[in-house]
């Protein structure tokens, strides 16, 4: 026969001190693992929802990232009129041709400054990505040093409000609007015009990358067949959901880190765990004892400490959460490998989230409470009870 | 028997309490250690003497944009430049992207850049055979052994950002305490590949005659350039390494909120295993007492005994991170953690800190105790 549960949770209140102590240790250990873990989900997020799948992004072959690239006009003039390219209402069809650059401006909270990626769009690029809007001010004019930034580029850099002005290409360009890019890649960016891009960066006679919108999945697919095969354009095109995903890898050294850090605080907070337990056995020794002589087993003793053990650390994991909740949402930004700019996302803790830092809490909880729970199913009953 | 072998007696009483806070203090130290070691190579640390001498200059606009070649010879008459190489990031693919592949490659020119990077130890011959070969290579020895490379072997690097690929032979093989992985060839290669290159260089890398004339040196380069087309910023060797770890984002904050985090915990850790061995004691505090010890001296046995505990896990986790990361520097690809071993300061910070944590840990609990009356105490039921 099992113990009834209560009978742990009383415990657990009755020394409420040293279990508040533990579960304190737990929820730093949790709330580090989950910090991690929302960085990490918030990233990929970024990453995973940025992408048509019906857009088909080109680049020079050999070249893994827009920043490297560079796509002959000559090409681009080909690209255009491949089939199974949408048209828009004139016609025309859906293909952008941009310039990709980065430039390093300052953050506002003093932390130094980082890469951003600048982007010379066309009209039709804002097509291609109609989830983005204009939040404040108004777009570029085409043939003026005008740029528009995203939202999080306005809260995050300095020199990027509305009137201020940023140095770059040959001159000084205007902060003319921010523009929301949800949480995609592109709310990393600064947008500009691509004509004026590209004679600022010497770069007229090649983009650095071409985005085209085909007519359904089926042509998206067979675009991006032809252009990797044709042995003349020497292009590499990518569906774009697959050319970000790609770039989640980015997060790899806050993965490589936080793991580490994750773990060791793990391995502290098991034995912290397995200490509190194993006072809790000792104190209760002629308890167990006399637990033992009404007739529970052992087996249903080691039971009711391990699970005893498991709600200290849920308790923990709780409280870690609790502490962790109010970063949620919060945006910040790291390095991409593969663009060489920042990527900017907000802090996610999410349902997966959520359940592995209850999970991370759970097994530390199992292993800090096994020790203890055999140890109470093994003491001389007699002996216990004379003490 | 004296009071600080009393403490320590008492503080192995509970051997497993005590060996088991002492472990879970000890995995905590440990990771506190690394942490800030870490911190302390990016922060604090200033770097082998010569590399305070060295000084990268690139496009003020962001490294994506290339300088003219001349401005090498018009920077090298600036007072205080000893040596200039350009240092032009190749950004290419050895065999596949996997980690291991991955090192840097840098086109250069061989005749002054061993000059520019002269900690770096280059046998001669090697040295003479790398500056007639134009399709040669200079590679550090770490990265030569981690894939086998010997003098005269041919190696192709695929182009990234250039659409070529990079043909070299081995040349020379250098060693380093840099603790990245470099493959050094011939700038002019890449020039003869490419046309459109020719002229321009991505970075340069220059050394000055004293540490006194960097910051001097740099602000003359940088205004030498101010007004021109392609405007420079020149930061020291370090500094620019320092503004990659940046872009990964608050890295400072990051470290310190994660160390913030692992002190609380083994405080908690600590002030939970001594006030639950002082509670068990209530009754020895009493006949402590009526045995005519002071308050202040039951004040510091408890004390010493939580310092003594968490002395030990320090010296245990301490230690453990030294070893851990000078086995990790000798691993096969362990050159990135050269940067990060423990030093002595680290390792004293670190027992400090355990000291330290023993010490507020038993403070409370144990001036609870010493406040305690005889008679209750005595009374007392564990």
């Amino acid at each position: 026969m099992a113990i009834p549960i209560t009978y742990n949770i009383r415990n657990l209140r009755l020394r409420l001190g040293s279990t508040m102590m533990t579960a304190l240790g737990i929820a730093l250990t949790v709330a580090v693992a989950v910090f991690i873990m929302a960085l990490l989900a918030g990233l990929k997020k970024a990453f995973v929802s940025s992408g048509d799948p019906l857009n088909v992004l080109v680049l020079r072959k050999g070249s893994q990232a827009e920043l490297q690239s560079g796509v002959l006009r000559d090409a681009y003039g080909t690209i255009r009129y491949l089939p199974g390219i949408a048209k828009d209402k004139s016609g025309e069809p859906l293909a952008s041709g941009e310039v990709v650059v980065v430039i390093v401006i300052p953050r506002k909270d003093n932390t130094g400054e980082t890469n951003v990626t600048v982007r010379g769009m066309s009209p039709t690029g804002f097509e291609l990505r109609p989830n983005i809007n204009l939040v404040d001010g108004r777009w570029f004019s085409a043939g003026q040093r005008e740029i528009v930034v995203s939202k999080s580029i306005n809260k995050r850099f300095r020199n990027a409000s509305i009137g201020d002005e940023l140095f770059f290409g040959k001159g000084k360009w205007k902060v003319v609007g921010v523009f929301d890019a949800g949480e995609t890649a592109a709310s990393s960016e600064i947008w500009a015009d691509v004509n004026q891009m590209a004679s600022d960066f010497e770069r007229t006679s090649a983009f650095s990358s071409v985005l085209v919108h085909a007519t359904d999945p089926v042509a998206a697919q067979s675009l991006k067949n032809r252009m990797n095969d044709d042995q003349r354009l020497r292009l590499d095109a990518y569906m774009e959901p697959d050319y970000y995903g790609e770039q989640t890898k980015s997060g790899k050294p806050i993965q490589f880190v936080g793991t580490i850090v994750a773990f060791v605080m793990a391995i502290g907070s098991c034995f912290a765990a397995m200490n509190t337990m194993y006072a809790a056995v000792a104190y209760r020794s002629r308890e167990i004892a006399t637990l033992r002589i009404v007739g529970f087993s052992r087996p249903s003793i080691i039971t009711s400490f391990v699970i005893e053990s498991v709600l200290l650390a849920l308790l923990g994991a709780a409280l870690g959460l609790l502490l962790m909740l109010p970063f949620n949402g919060l945006t910040t930004g790291t390095a991409n490998s593969l663009t060489f700019s920042e990527t900017v996302f907000n802090v996610r803790i999410t349902f997966a989230v959520l359940m592995t830092a209850v999970a991370f809490a759970v097994t530390m909880g199992l292993f800090g409470g096994i020790a203890p729970a055999w140890h109470a199913s093994r003491g001389e009953i007699l002996s216990a009870l004379r003490d | 028997m004296t009071l600080s072998r009393f403490a320590t007696k008492n503080a192995f009483r509970n051997r497993r309490r005590s060996l088991i806070t002492a472990i879970s203090i000890a995995f905590s130290l440990l990771l506190l250690t690394l942490l800030m070691s870490v911190y302390r190579s990016f922060y604090i640390d200033q770097g082998p003497p010569e590399s305070a001498l060295r000084l990268v200059t690139r496009h003020k606009v962001s490294l994506v944009f290339s300088l003219p070649s001349y401005y090498r010879e018009k920077i090298r008459t600036i007072p205080g430049v000893v040596h200039i190489s350009p240092w032009n990031w190749f950004g290419g693919i050895y065999k596949d992207e996997k980690p291991d592949n991955t090192f840097a490659q840098f086109g250069v020119d061989p005749n002054e850049i061993f000059e520019v990077m002269k900690d770096s130890r280059v046998p001669p011959d090697q040295l003479e055979a790398f500056k007639r070969d134009r399709a040669g290579a200079a590679v550090n020895l770490a990265l030569a052994k981690k894939h086998g490379w010997n003098i005269g072997d041919k190696v192709i690097v695929k182009g990234t950002i250039y659409p070529i690929n990079l043909e070299l032979n081995i040349r020379a093989i250098y060693d380093t305490d840099n603790a990245f992985d470099t493959m050094l060839y011939n700038t002019e290669y890449l020039e003869q590949a490419i046309p459109r290159v020719k002229g321009q260089a991505g970075t340069f890398y220059t050394l000055v005659d004293s540490p006194e004339h960097t910051v001097s040196v740099s602000k003359s380069i940088d205004e030498m350039f101010a007004n021109s087309p392609q405007p420079t910023k020149t930061e020291t060797e370090k500094a620019f390494g320092l503004s990659f770890v940046a872009q990964l984002g608050n890295v400072k904050l990051f470290i310190l909120s994660i160390c913030g985090a692992v002190v609380f915990a083994i405080l908690l850790v600590s002030a939970n295993t001594m006030a639950m061995s002082i509670r068990e004691r209530t009754r020895e505090v009493a006949v402590l007492k009526t045995l005519g010890f002071r308050r202040g001296t039951i004040l510091s046995i408890y004390i010493g005994e939580a310092v003594t505990i968490s002395l030990f896990g320090g010296l245990l986790g301490a230690t453990g991170a030294t070893l851990l990361m000078i086995a990790a520097s000798h691993a096969p690809n362990g050159t990135f953690f050269r940067g990060f071993q423990v030093n002595v300061p680290t390792y004293l910070v670190s027992l400090t800190v355990a000291a330290l944590v023993g010490f507020l840990s038993a403070v409370f609990p144990s001036y609870r105790a010493s406040q305690r009356n005889i008679v209750d105490g005595l009374r007392h039921i564990g």
